[in-house]
């Protein structure tokens, strides 16, 4: 076994090699550009080599770099990750050279399925199911009709040379080729001057299904069942799960079977994935075959006990497996979701900054009387930086539990849990995801988040339970702060302090009536029906004024609820809800229905100069919307740059200055429309 | 003697009605809450003890006496926030469009006059519409005897005003003499003369707003120390401010039990400060995580963004926080960051306050409009208001302390107790690229010789280290443990003594 490794990669995949590696008991090291000199990967691993500055070509993909890194540390394989030098038959080639190991499938297994075309041969041939399709000339509409019939409907005619959609047609019968075929065919040549088309199957509403393979340098290789990657925003994958909701036994055998067929056909060495797209009727048909380790492998992990990452060092050593198929056991489920630094509420644009506060869920390992699992796989923490030149990825939860339903709760649970201030996120979309009847009936398609959410993401507005849930919470909230206001110094001798435990609590715009007081170890929360006492919730917390998330328990079931201050009140959010919440005492809600209901005043429309300096940067361009908050532009002066923020949410309209301009004070930057 | 019960009664409630249903209504209806329902938000339910309910005015000019309203435009008692004391009086828009009288205006002289004599806190709600003119030189008069108080007042109790409507002409003279202003966005302005006069006198057309709203006072002119949504809003919040004010100048400052472990070790502090010494950071991310449970009072947040004012707690309590903001203008003191943070810090000094300091400033704002604009006797305010200090001081130097801006942000020599310094603190008389071109100008030609000297300054000098060899540094402390120590800097010093030589009074560069 190797004594030292090197882990050309960065960030969470980094961190999560280190970690079995140490197992191992293998030392690790590190590569680090300057802008991660204070990465997670480089405090945990044993050593670590600066490669470069910042920008990836510059750093984390330098060949050359890394092997002298290696030659620097005595580093005896290369473990890299995904993204970055992972398929690179030029890495593998350069580590052979340089007598490392490379911790991968071996050059001619990369070299195999990294064309497309190639590979799609090279599975046709090894007994892979492809798209069915013709890609000879088509003469005329009459053989257009012939080869669409034997194809099987609904078919895709499309023109060689494009792209896009343009001179796309889906027909559904023999007339419907007829008619697009010649339509296809004369777009195509006006739009590309090359009227050639050709025509595949058509897949309605495709899934993607994905086999992980493993295979070592003996020429064993079994698979490790299927993941189903279907949640998917623009081809990129949000959400994973193993098992596949799709899959029966036998198509995940015949499935599998393929995988393989194709990984032995290349003399595949390592894990690797078979990815495929399936139809709503089971039907699959390859699409390509990634020669590394995937973002979503530890739903496979979870299912299956495997560390994958420990099967690749021990292959990559010259280990025979010691796996065979009959032992891979899939049990239970697992959900993963990908935690990225993007804004659900601005088309989930990335956000890059400080992450001022990290509070991850606990990971928790299933045992004999809770058979749950949360694992969070992240190379981000609190105090550290989403910089711009990286994947916005702060971490990868993963939930395992019995059932599928199982997982997806505490998928649901644990988001709940995980709080991120200082950068925007995508936990308000994946919490509501998890809520969605859709996805918990499994009933996916790679088109699912546009089909559900075509106008953009809105978070999802509490029904009557849900509301009483953060009603209590909020009650229970503002009950500990105020008993702890009755203990302030200095109060008179007798003070009138009311007893009133009456609260009105505004949930958005309902309005929720309860009184709160001690019972037990915990605070009871009586919710007040046509005048009395109704329904009552017991809760236990050991939440304490400061705490971002109220962690605790309502009548026996646990319960996360996310509050962020504002002036009175909060925003909380749970299960994919995200509501202002304000605890009122009887008369102050009298009052505040009084108040009246403000449209925001569109007051400063110009973005100023607030001092004579010189224009480093314009963020943004004409027509971008932003919100409050976002970097408009950076000044420098004093030597310093400032950074300029949108003050509130907007369209810019014009911007009237330019990088490298010197601006007098109060010069007019940019305008709002 | 029921009968007579039952017509105390009657006479209360027709007092309480003030100007009437149809008033109340319209009160209502510009977005805004009578005087007694806004003492009621104001105070403990139930605490309030009103005063002089039955007063009326006594003019007869221009048949003043044939109206005569209870109460006479001005609600005055006293209660409890979070059973503590307080006094107030809430101008009544309902009567009279609330304008002062004499006997308005006595009052209010008459609560003051207890609030003095009680050191408890005065807090006055505004809504009005400035003198009765019916009345004439007696009120003015009137006027002049609620200054004066004022200012007696001043530095003995703490006085908040807060406006909620209209607030012109004399009535604008008490809320500037008080320590704070906070007013209500869109239905409260301030000015000494309104938009007709300024018609008449300068043919300006300007709105009421825009001469005198929130969003000129509170992010301009600097005359509100915050702003609110709404009167809601602006009262409770204002329940939460008093709960940082001690009663008086002697009582020393509240104190509860805190639920934030004073240990608390915050790792993300060390990653705080950016490499790059020109690279902003968010100054307000280390109050907020070195305060108890995160909750800060900022004062004017929106006026002179460079430099951060506002209260915190530390161990259950109240301390003054006062920091360069490097977010903004990165950090540099000008006339208003200089004049917005003295006047903070001779608050917290004269009602003892403690004030933890947070120094990231690369100097004083070179430029004419600065100089013009009076930036000597300005900087010069924050420099007399910290060196006149009594109250602990304890100071941390995060990153630049350049030049007279060192000396002035609460340094040793100024009379700060306990004086930090995180190992990325600069402590130096300028920038290395300065001070190298102006020490060895006559190696000006030599572009690598001058880059020579610049790397020699800053490994000498870019550091806390010769702060610290002479002792103008007490210590250089890990940032994660920022929280801790200022706890038991605090603790240490809460029996610090310190007099100032006798004299009448100081004379603070106005």
């Amino acid at each position: 076994m190797f004594k030292r490794i090197l882990i050309a990669n960065r960030g969470e995949i980094a961190c999560r090699i280190i970690k079995t590696a140490r197992r191992m008991g293998i030392a690790t090291v590190a590569v680090y550009s300057d802008a991660d000199k204070d990465a997670l990967h480089v405090e945990m691993a044993d050593t670590a080599v600066n490669i470069g500055p910042p920008p990836a070509a510059q750093s984390y993909l330098l060949i050359d770099k890394i092997v002298a890194a290696c030659r620097q540390t005595g580093a005896e394989a290369v473990h890299p990750g995904y993204g970055f030098l992972s398929e690179r038959e030029a890495f593998a080639e350069a580590l052979k050279e340089a007598g490392i190991v490379f911790i991968g499938p071996n050059q001619r297994a990369i070299a195999a399925m990294g064309d497309k075309i190639e590979s799609k041969k090279t599975a046709a041939a090894a007994g892979v199911s492809t798209v069915p399709g013709f890609l000879g000339t088509i003469e005329d509409e009459t053989h257009a009709v012939k080869i669409a019939d034997e194809i099987g409907y609904p078919v895709m005619i499309k023109a060689s040379a494009g792209g896009g959609g343009k001179g796309m047609r889906i027909a559904y019968n023999a007339g419907e080729v007829a008619e697009g075929f010649s339509r296809a065919r004369s777009e195509a040549r006006s739009a590309f001057g090359d009227d050639r088309v050709f025509i595949e199957k058509f897949i309605v509403d495709p899934r993607h299904v994905e086999i992980q393979v493993l295979g070592d340098k003996h020429g064993n290789v079994i698979h490790l069942g299927e993941r189903e990657c279907s949640i998917q925003r623009r081809n990129q994958k949000v959400v994973e799960e193993a098992p596949s909701p799709l899959l029966d036994a036998a198509t995940r055998e015949k499935m599998g079977a393929q995988a393989v067929a194709l990984a032995k056909a290349v003399g595949y060495d390592s894990a690797g994935t078979v990815e495929f797209v399936a139809g709503q009727d089971k039907s699959f048909y390859f699409l390509e075959m990634n020669t590394r380790l995937q973002v979503e492998h530890p739903v496979t992990e979870l299912i299956t006990g495997v560390d994958l990452v420990e099967q690749m060092i021990r292959v990559a050593a010259g280990e025979k497996l010691t796996l065979t198929q009959k032992d891979v056991k899939i049990s239970g489920w697992a959900v993963e979701s990908r935690v990225y630094a993007e804004d659900p509420f601005r088309n989930f644009l990335p956000s890059i900054g400080r992450v001022v506060r990290m509070r991850t869920p606990i990971e928790r390992t299933a045992d004999g009387v809770d058979k749950v699992t949360v694992r969070i796989d992240t190379g981000v923490y609190e105090g550290g930086e989403i910089s711009l030149y990286y994947d916005p990825l702060i971490a990868k939860l993963i939930t395992h539990a019995d059932s599928r339903a199982g997982a997806i709760d505490m998928q649901a649970r644990a988001l709940d849990r995980f709080y991120v201030e200082g950068i925007r996120h995508n936990i308000p979309f994946l919490s509501a995801l998890m809520q969605h009847p859709r996805w918990a009936e499994g009933r996916l398609s790679t088109r699912f988040i546009a089909e559900e959410w075509p106008d953009g993401f809105v978070p999802l507005a509490p029904d009557a339970d849900k509301e009483k849930t953060i009603a209590a919470v909020a009650a229970v909230m503002e009950f500990q702060i105020t008993e702890r206001k009755r203990k302030i110094s200095g109060q008179m001798k007798h003070p009138h302090v009311p007893g009133d435990r009456r609260r009105i609590v505004l949930v958005g715009k309902s309005e929720i009536e309860l009184e709160v007081e001690r019972e037990g170890n915990g605070i009871a929360v009586h919710f007040i029906e046509n005048g009395k006492r109704g329904p009552k919730r017991y809760t236990e917390s050991a939440w304490k004024p400061g705490d971002p998330v109220w962690l605790g328990v309502i009548d026996d079931d646990p319960v996360a609820v996310q509050a962020t201050d504002i002036p009175n009140g909060h925003v909380m959010s749970h299960h994919g809800i995200e509501v202002k919440v304000y605890v009122y005492k009887p008369w102050e809600a009298f009052a505040i229905r009084l108040m009246p209901e403000k449209v925001k005043a569109d007051t400063g429309k110009k973005v100023m100069c607030p001092m004579p300096g010189l224009v480093l940067s314009i963020d943004v361009t004409p027509g971008q919307e932003v919100k409050a908050g976002e970097t408009l532009a950076i000044i420098e002066a004093m030597k310093m740059e400032n950074v300029l923020r949108a003050e509130r949410d907007g369209t810019v309209a014009r911007v009237l200055a330019k990088k490298g301009d010197s601006l007098p004070v109060d010069a007019v930057i940019l305008e709002f429309a | 003697m029921k009968n007579i019960l039952a017509r105390l009664e009657e006479r209360r409630a027709g007092a309480r009605l003030g100007g009437g249903l149809s008033r109340i209504d319209a009160q209502h209806k510009r977005g805004k809450l009578t005087a007694r329902e806004r003492i009621g938000l104001l105070l403990d339910h139930g605490s309030f003890e009103e005063y002089d309910m039955f007063v009326e005015h006594r003019a007869t000019e221009f048949g003043a006496d044939r109206t005569k309203i209870p109460g006479d435009g001005v609600v005055t008692g006293w209660g409890t926030i979070n059973g503590r004391t307080v006094f107030v009086f809430a101008k009544d828009f309902t009567v009279f469009g609330g304008s002062l009288s004499e006997a308005h205006a006595q009052k209010m002289v008459k609560i003051q006059d207890m609030a003095l004599k009680a050191r408890a806190p005065i807090i006055g709600l505004f809504d009005a519409g400035g003198a009765r003119i019916q009345e004439g030189v007696a009120a003015l008069g009137g006027y002049g005897e609620v200054f004066r108080r004022n200012v007696h007042a001043s530095g003995v109790i703490p006085q908040i005003s807060v406006i909620m409507g209209p607030c012109a002409g004399g009535d604008v003279y008490s809320p500037a003499m008080t320590d704070f202003i906070f007013m209500v966005r869109d239905t409260s302005y301030m000015f000494v003369t309104g938009p007709e006069v300024v018609k008449t006198v300068t043919n300006e057309i300007v709105t009421a707003e825009e001469l005198g709203g929130a969003s000129v006072h509170a992010t301009r002119s600097a005359v509100a120390d915050g702003a609110f949504e709404n009167d809601v809003e602006c009262l409770l919040q204002m329940r939460r401010f008093v709960d940082f004010l001690p009663a008086d100048s002697g009582s020393g400052v509240p104190e509860w039990p805190s639920f934030d472990d004073v240990e608390r070790v915050e790792n993300s502090l060390d990653t705080l400060v950016p490499d790059n010494p020109n690279k902003p950071y968010d100054m307000k991310e280390l109050i907020h995580k070195v305060v108890d449970e995160g909750d800060f009072f900022e004062l004017s947040p929106s006026f002179a963004k460079n430099i951060l004012i506002g209260f915190g707690r530390i161990a259950g309590r109240t301390v003054g926080f006062v920091a360069n903001q490097p977010m903004v203008l990165a950090g540099v003191l000008d006339s208003d960051a200089s004049r917005k943070a003295a006047r903070f810090v001779r608050f917290c000094n004269a009602f003892s306050i403690p004030i933890v300091t947070f120094v990231d400033v690369p100097g004083f704002l070179p430029g004419t409009a600065q100089e013009s604009g009076g930036l000597i006797k300005n900087g010069a305010k924050l420099l007399f208001a910290y060196s006149q200090c009594t109250v602990p001081l304890v100071t941390v130097i995060t990153r630049k302390a350049f030049g007279g801006a060192y000396d002035v942000m609460a340094s040793k020599h100024i009379g700060a107790d306990v004086n930090y310094a995180w190992p990325s603190a600069q402590i130096a008389v300028m920038g290395a690229k300065g001070a190298v071109e102006i020490i060895f100008r006559s190696d000006l030609h030599d572009p690598e010789k001058i880059q020579a000297r610049t790397h020699e300054y800053e490994d000498r000098f870019m550091s806390p280290f010769v702060a610290a060899e002479r002792g103008y540094i007490d210590e250089v402390i890990m940032p994660h443990s920022t929280r801790r120590r200022i706890a038991r800097a605090l603790s240490m010093l809460r029996t610090k003594t310190l007099e100032m030589p006798a004299k009448k009074h100081d004379n603070l560069p106005l």
